[in-house]
């Protein structure tokens, strides 16, 4: 295959970005996106081009660290991550936009790696159950009821990627959060903090200046995790009665 | 000391220290002292680990607040370590190259993790848990370290539920547990394929509490680029911080290195893309001993290569073995045939042929040699991709067999495999394209864990004082062979159980004395580390460093991997030598070293991994034994077991930097007698 790559390149987190083009032949079908983007730098190490900056690591769809803005869709086409994505969904000839993450708290720090530090300050500001090491009860000495713990799982699922935040018109944050407060909100252990957890985290969300939610949807629909919806009924849930209780 | 000495006072031992008669690595290393472990725990090994708690002294709260700890890597064990000696008062400074703790590779691990907790009240106990992980890793670990792993297991599930590990349960509410990896006891604890990631964001938001309360700094997207030693002792780090591209000294009184595993030394592997051997190489060239090196397990089941751009390959769990037929073509010339058109009496379903007692479930060393030898015999299926042979000239192979469902989904119904096994068939059509329901998968063996890593004591200390390691980066538990559902249950014991009671007997003696950037040991190291970058970045030869990497796999991955023989070691170490002169002449690194450069970054990564590969092909051709996950074609039963050579080589291989071979230096090789009182050593048998 051969494709036409419109690239987003900036120099650091000050310089000025603009899209490149890039014409790439030799693209296999059996190709992740990232793979194709590997092929890509290895052309532009050989003519003295200094290869395009973007994040990956265990490129199996786990650890949350790729991203991009493929033709003007977190993670692309697919409900999955960037490095799950392979270059059968697209065709010979196509032309693929290649942006960043965009949103105000996921500054680019170069080409398309964006600074996502914003999610850890929010697990900080309370993402936890306090349990010192070496406190623990013994674990079947609290049962939890088994659907309960199930969506626990389902949602704890998130890779903190940020596509939910990209997909927002509002970039706002909302499933991330949401996807946290229902995870320890529905185990027996997470129940002593539960308050003050979502008033605690909702204040830094908007602290690091993420948007509203005004329930479009496209966080879920972008969520290659396919966290639901409802968690974030769950967090307007929680931070109402947390509220109403005086946290 | 002589054979027949009892090691340990009062304890009857059951084998005798090995003399090693046979020498194919001679000439390539020198011979050192014998190694002893000089915190070796001694007593009836039931109650060895809680003495120790007992006689580490303590370091009161006070006190810790004046110590600081540096950590690298953000793992189960850094992560888990990070967070509990934040909780204990210490200053921690934890370090990852990642862009948050949360993604280190800890987060992949699928199956599940291993606890003595008896909840089936099947016969398990911390005994036979230490049993079949001593047996698990063919008797190459040492047995006071593994029973210590299986005694705090139970510890780790408590801490986990506590902090709100979603695990799968019971409709009581109470925990599931599943059978993994060929024991006969149910004592897996999981979140569906899962695991990992969840006991990894346990740690991390254990650990992200802690940077909230003040005592852990995090530097993430920093790497570390060598350790400072001043007066004997590790005190601090070189790192580059890899958004600005300053390096960096950061100081402290002690460093802990949980910086995972370098099955990346192949290029392709199931490690993480940035997973590097860089921490640890650069503690061995400051005098850290690196220990059984060579020890690397090669997965069965991964989906195969599918072009010369692959950059990573994926694990599939085993347990796909359990319904499906593993097969290829008895006619080289049917391997490009749709397999559907293949007749039955066609297809050699090799494993159920050769083993016909165990068939397809053979043990994982023996599955993975079986489908090389499928594929060298010009059998394979799936695309053929060119390789280079021993001679220089090179051919297109076919690496891939077939895993078959076929007869699984006459039995059970699509249904039935479907429930079983659906998210891991999606995951391989998502990745190949194909329908397993409709068309056979096709497998390969890949890298998936290194159970060789720097050689620590009991107390998890290295060599040089103040240096300790933890988890994949440390050799100790597994021996030459990992157990399924292992690795995370070895990463969180080491972080939350057994370094922070062996570390403050070490910071009992702290603080130490203050030392700042002036200090000319701290200089040193610095300067070398600015000399490297400035080394890599001016060669401005015409190789990219991904091609370098991509030969340095293809070498160890044809002489080191899954069979490796005298002759090809000998062969590998030579092309090693000439890569490593190829890299340091004509490689070139684009950009700028002032800021982030992804390149660079690699480029100081491969440059490690092109020396480990040299001394991993330096162990394996001393170690003329086959053991777990080490098969040396010349010791093979007649059936094509692998043969271990007690008397010879029942010992820890722990190396001490000698100097660049480039230079005429050699790795000299310490020898740690593995001597064990509460097991007895046995041959494995399949058949």
């Amino acid at each position: 295959m051969k494709v036409t790559l419109k690239v987003w390149r900036q120099e650091n987190a000050a310089a000025q970005g603009a899209m490149h083009t890039y014409e790439l032949d030799g693209v296999s079908s059996d190709m992740s996106f990232l793979e194709m983007l590997d092929l890509l730098n290895e052309q532009l190490v050989t003519n003295g081009e200094e290869p395009v900056a973007f994040d990956s690591d265990c490129r199996e769809g786990i650890c949350g660290m790729c991203s991009l803005m493929i033709n003007g869709q977190a993670h692309g086409p697919e409900v999955t991550t960037t490095c799950q994505l392979h270059m059968r969904s697209f065709n010979d000839g196509d032309t693929i936009t290649i942006e960043p993450w965009r949103a105000e708290p996921f500054p680019v720090l170069k080409d398309l790696v964006v600074d996502r530090s914003a999610f850890d300050r929010i697990i900080q500001a309370g993402g936890y159950i306090s349990a010192n090491t070496g406190s623990a009860p013994e674990a079947n000495s609290v049962p939890a009821p088994r659907d309960k713990a199930m969506r626990a799982f389902n949602v704890a699922t998130c890779i903190g990627c940020g596509a939910c935040v990209a997909a927002c018109p509002n970039g706002s944050a909302s499933l991330f959060l949401g996807a946290k407060i229902t995870h320890l909100g529905e185990l027996p252990q997470g129940q002593p903090e539960r308050w003050s957890r979502v008033v605690d985290m909702v204040g830094q969300h908007d602290h690091e200046g993420f948007g509203g939610c005004t329930n479009i949807g496209e966080c879920a629909a972008a969520c290659p995790k396919e966290i639901p919806l409802d968690v974030i009924s769950q967090l307007n849930k929680d931070l109402r009665t947390a509220l109403k209780n005086g946290h | 000391m002589a054979a027949g000495t009892h090691y340990l006072p009062g304890l009857t031992q059951t084998n005798q220290p090995s003399v090693q008669t046979s020498d194919d690595a001679a000439g390539y290393y020198e011979l050192g002292d014998k190694l002893v472990d000089p915190h070796a725990p001694t007593g009836p090994i039931a109650e060895r680990w809680t003495t120790r708690k007992f006689e580490n002294r303590l370091v009161n709260p006070a006190n810790r607040r004046k110590l600081d700890i540096i950590i690298v890597g953000t793992g189960l064990a850094g992560g888990a370590a990070a967070a509990t000696l934040g909780e204990a008062g210490y200053n921690v400074k934890s370090f990852c190259y990642q862009d948050s703790p949360r993604r280190a590779h800890s987060i992949a691990a699928q199956g599940g993790i291993n606890a003595a907790k008896n909840y089936r009240e099947d016969g398990d106990s911390t005994y036979r848990l230490f049993y079949d992980t001593v047996k698990g890793g063919d008797y190459r670990s040492r047995e006071s370290n593994v029973y210590r792993l299986a005694e705090v297991s139970a510890n780790i599930i408590d801490q986990c539920v506590a902090q709100g590990v979603p695990f799968a349960r019971e409709y009581g509410g109470l925990l599931d547990n599943r059978s993994f990896g060929g024991v006969q006891v149910s004592r897996t604890f999981y979140a569906r394929g899962q695991t990992g990631q969840q006991l990894l964001i346990g740690a991390y938001q254990a650990m992200e509490r802690q940077v909230a309360a003040g005592t852990v700094q995090q530097f993430t997207r920093h790497e570390m680029l060598d350790l400072i030693v001043v007066d004997g002792k590790a005190r601090g780090i070189v790192a580059r911080d890899m958004v600005t591209g300053d390096i960096e000294t950061h100081l402290a009184d002690v460093v802990v290195l949980a910086s995972g595993g370098y099955g990346n030394v192949f290029y392709l592997s199931t490690n993480a893309m940035g997973s590097n051997v860089m921490a640890a190489w650069r503690a061995h060239r400051k005098g850290a001993y690196m220990a059984n090196p060579c020890y690397t397990q090669i997965h069965p089941t991964c989906i195969p290569i599918s072009g010369a751009h692959q950059s990573k390959l994926t694990l599939m769990s085993e347990s796909l073995r359990n319904d499906g037929r593993i097969w290829v073509p008895k006619k080289a010339e049917d391997c490009d045939k749709d397999p559907r058109d293949i007749p039955e009496e066609d297809r050699d379903y090799y494993l159920e042929r050769i083993y016909p007692s165990f068939g397809n479930l053979v043990p994982r060393d023996i599955a993975s040699r079986a489908a090389k030898y499928m594929c060298d015999e010009g059998r394979g299926v799936g695309p053929a991709i060119e390789e280079q042979q021993p001679d220089g000239t090179t051919k297109m192979v076919r690496r891939g067999v077939y895993l078959d469902f076929a007869d699984a989904i006459k039995r059970l119904g699509k249904d039935g495999v479907e429930e079983k096994y659906d998210n891991l068939l999606d995951m391989y059509e998502r990745i190949t394209g194909e329908n397993p329901y409709e068309v056979p998968m096709r497998i390969y063996p890949a890298v998936h864990y290194v159970m060789g890593g720097l050689w620590v004591d009991y107390e998890l200390r290295s060599n040089i004082d103040g240096l300790f390691v933890t988890g994949e980066a440390n050799f100790s538990d597994h021996g030459a062979n990992r157990l399924g559902a292992s690795a995370l249950m070895q990463g969180l014991a080491d972080g939350y159980f057994v370094l922070p009671n062996t570390i403050r007997e070490y910071l009992a003696d702290g603080p130490f004395d203050k030392i700042d950037e002036s200090h000319p040991e701290v200089k040193a190291a610095l300067d070398a580390v600015n000399e490297r970058v400035a080394k890599l970045m001016s060669i401005n030869g015409t190789r990219s460093v991904e091609s370098i990497h991509k030969e340095l796999g293809s070498i160890m991955w044809e002489y080191c991997g899954m069979e490796r023989t005298e002759e090809g070691l000998k062969l590998a170490i030579e092309k090693i030598k000439e890569l490593r002169k190829e890299f340091w002449t004509n490689v070139r690194v684009l950009g700028s070293p002032d800021s982030l450069n992804q390149d660079l970054e690699k480029a100081n990564r491969v440059a490690d991994f092109i020396e480990l590969g040299e001394l991993m092909c330096i162990d394996a051709l001393n170690r003329r034994e086959s053991c777990g996950g080490h098969f040396r074609a010349e010791s093979q039963t007649e059936d094509g077991e692998a043969l271990r050579h007690d008397d010879e080589f029942a010992y820890v291989a722990a190396w001490e930097w000698g100097g660049d071979s480039n230079e005429g230096g050699k790795p000299i090789l310490h020898k740690e007698d593995l001597i064990y009182t509460a097991i007895e050593l046995k041959q494995r048998s399949y058949k």
